[in-house]
């Protein structure tokens, strides 16, 4: 089997100053291969947008502090590569596309120039031929009219617009991988499935590697091919698509399954998990998930439990894993 | 754009003859008799009579405005009670020097001013930005008499660097320049504390936000990333408080030209005053006011180059 294009290995990244340091990402381990697509599915808080920023070398340190692991890119462990090359590295042959649509523009800027930028940054290319490449990616991106949009500020497009300029931005220089944080989440739902086919289709055409980050297993469920659930900084489960939606071990994630509103079952209340993430910095002896898990005991709750394989390619950090006849 | 412009010159009329008025009332009901004046001292009460009955001094006040702005509307300024010299030829002697000492002060604070605070900013909490804030604080705090009094002492008197008396000709001689260059460097510390606390202010704010992030997820360097997408946008408010301060700025000048003797209009508004000139303090005030509404109206058209936001509306 050849090398992942991406390998997470033990990521640790700590936030705080002097003695309020507390670890946002635990022991993170994943791996993307190339032209695959790997999800990243957890609530809010759990470390996932940190991980990606992680990737791209982005956390801001400080606060910020990247405390162990590494992240190889390609074979090179971008936690230790010096700033030059991971700038070449950024917007090159990994594209980054953000949550917020509305305000990842700059203003002052227009669509084709924020284009034509990042171009300049990786290639020689004249302002004529950044141009035309510019308005080709507009195309690539299906933005209606590009020729004229090229010039257009981003204030004068959509939401859903602007969030096709930014995957134009992403790809530009033909990234090997993509890095989508929650890329769908603040359009509404009809634009959310056009751009998740977008995105589908330009990397059946150009076979780069999705890290697709999100909170919603709807979107995970239609677009990757492997997921990794997080959870308070950790991993706790890791397994291909069909095996996490079809048995899906971990508690959290049988949680979070029952918790996604279902059209052919009437049900006055949605599910949802008691009590709430523990915050990053209580130190816990043991798993993070005990205080709102039904299985838990005193194991539990004083030794945390690694992340193992219960089938090929199905890992879950639970003492009671494999659980049988878990309703998904 | 054309059309931003129209407007702002058509809004600027109202604003004009408020001026027009308040400048008028407040030469009436300031101390000194302008009949006096032109008479002198030492003339008997029948000559002030006189030259009072002559001058239409005795008529409702609305009826001595109404003739002040029909003749102002024929280009009329009148005369200056003290030289007899027409108000429009000592305005146009003074304003020169005013527009230089302007240039002068702001070519070297502005971009002094958006240099420091961008500094103060990007290596926030450090000694550079320590030091550069205190001065800062000292220029907003320092009355400016203070400061021109300082720079005479030391750049003037004891070490004997620049002269501080007068103007000594344009701005592109030698001696001009040298002249210039007190009353320039006083003014422009005045200036330059305001605008390097707002572009410090300003820059730290845009660089946190998205867009940001983004510039740095395209690979661009730090210096391009604080440059092009923290500074250009950090500049729309600094922008708008430089039109802000270019009043504040006018009246530092009434001071330092006064300090200076540099002869510009805020001098002649000052002489002018203290004389009861009234004509020519009409004058002065008139040409003030032009040149706020003038700043603030190029501000507005820079406000549109630099966010094409406002442009679009």
């Amino acid at each position: 089997m050849a090398a992942p294009l991406l390998s997470v290995e033990d990521l640790r990244v700590e936030f705080g100053v002097d003695r309020n340091v507390f670890p946002a990402v635990d022991g993170v381990s994943f791996a993307v291969d190339r032209g695959a697509t790997l999800g990243i599915v957890g609530e809010s808080g759990c470390g996932k947008s940190v991980t990606s920023l992680a990737i791209m070398r982005l956390v801001s340190v400080p606060p910020g502090r990247y405390a162990g692991g590494a992240i190889r890119f390609d074979g090179q462990d971008l936690l230790r590569l010096p700033e030059s090359r991971m700038r070449a590295l950024r917007g090159g042959r990994m594209g980054m596309i953000f949550q917020e649509p509305m305000t990842s523009l700059n203003p002052v800027y227009t669509c084709g120039d924020q284009i034509v930028e990042s171009l300049k940054v990786h290639s020689d290319l004249s302002a004529r031929a950044a141009r035309d490449r510019a308005i080709e990616l507009l195309d690539l991106v299906r933005l209606p009219s590009p020729a004229k949009r090229v010039d257009d500020y981003p204030h004068q497009l959509s939401g859903g617009q602007r969030q096709r300029v930014m995957i134009a931005l992403a790809l530009a220089n033909d990234p090997d991988l993509l890095i989508a944080d929650e890329p769908t989440t603040a359009l509404d739902v009809t634009i959310q499935a056009q751009i998740l086919e977008l995105m589908k289709d330009l990397q059946d055409r150009t076979g780069t590697a999705i890290l697709l980050i999100t909170h919603d297993l709807g979107v995970v469920a239609e677009t990757c091919d492997e997921v990794v659930v997080m959870y308070a900084g950790t991993v706790v489960e890791q397994a291909p698509t069909a095996a996490l939606f079809g048995d899906p071990q971990h508690p959290y994630t049988v949680g979070l399954m029952a918790a996604v509103p279902r059209i052919d079952v009437a049900a006055d209340r949605l599910a949802t998990i008691e009590g709430s993430v523990p915050p990053p910095w209580q130190v816990l002896a043991g798993c993070r998930f005990a205080s709102r898990c039904p299985l838990a005991d005193d194991r539990c709750r004083n030794e945390p439990p690694p992340l193992r394989a219960i089938a090929p390619a199905h890992r879950v950090a639970c003492w009671h894993a494999p659980i049988d006849g878990a309703a998904a | 754009m054309i059309e931003t412009i129209v407007n702002r010159l058509l809004l600027s009329i109202p604003v004009l003859l408020g001026v027009l008025i308040l400048g008028f009332v407040l030469v009436q009901v300031a101390p000194g008799d302008p009949a006096r004046v032109l008479a002198g001292p030492m003339a008997p009460p029948e000559v002030v009579a006189t030259i009072r009955e002559r001058m239409g001094l005795d008529d409702p006040i609305v009826v001595q405005f109404m003739r002040y702005m029909g003749r102002l509307m024929q280009g009329d300024l009148g005369r200056s009670l003290i030289s007899n010299k027409t108000v429009i030829s000592e305005l146009g002697a003074a304003i020169g020097p005013t527009v230089e000492l302007m240039f002068a002060c702001l070519i070297w604070s502005i971009p002094a001013g958006i240099a420091m605070g961008t500094l103060a900013a990007v290596w926030r909490g450090s000694l550079v930005d320590r030091v550069i804030m205190a001065f800062s604080v000292a220029g907003v705090s320092l009355p400016i008499f203070f400061i021109c009094l300082v720079l005479i002492q030391y750049l003037g008197v004891k070490w004997q660097l620049l002269p501080f008396i007068g103007r000594g000709g344009p701005l592109w001689t030698v001696d001009g320049l040298r002249h210039i260059a007190l009353p320039a460097l006083s003014l422009g510390l005045i200036f330059i504390g305001p605008v390097a606390r707002m572009t410090r202010s300003s820059v730290l704010e845009v660089l946190r936000l998205d867009h940001v992030r983004t510039a740095r997820a395209k690979g661009l360097s730090e210096r391009a990333v604080i440059l092009r997408h923290g500074l250009r946008n950090a500049l729309i408010p600094v922008i708008t408080l430089i039109g802000l301060q270019a009043g504040y700025l006018l009246g530092g000048a009434v001071v330092t030209e006064t300090i200076f003797s540099y002869p510009g209009i805020g001098r002649l508004a000052v002489g002018a005053i203290l004389s009861a000139d009234f004509p020519l303090t009409q004058g002065a005030i008139l040409v003030l006011a032009l040149a706020f509404i003038l700043i603030n109206m190029i501000v507005d058209i820079l406000y549109a180059l630099l966010d094409p936001r406002v442009q679009k509306k």
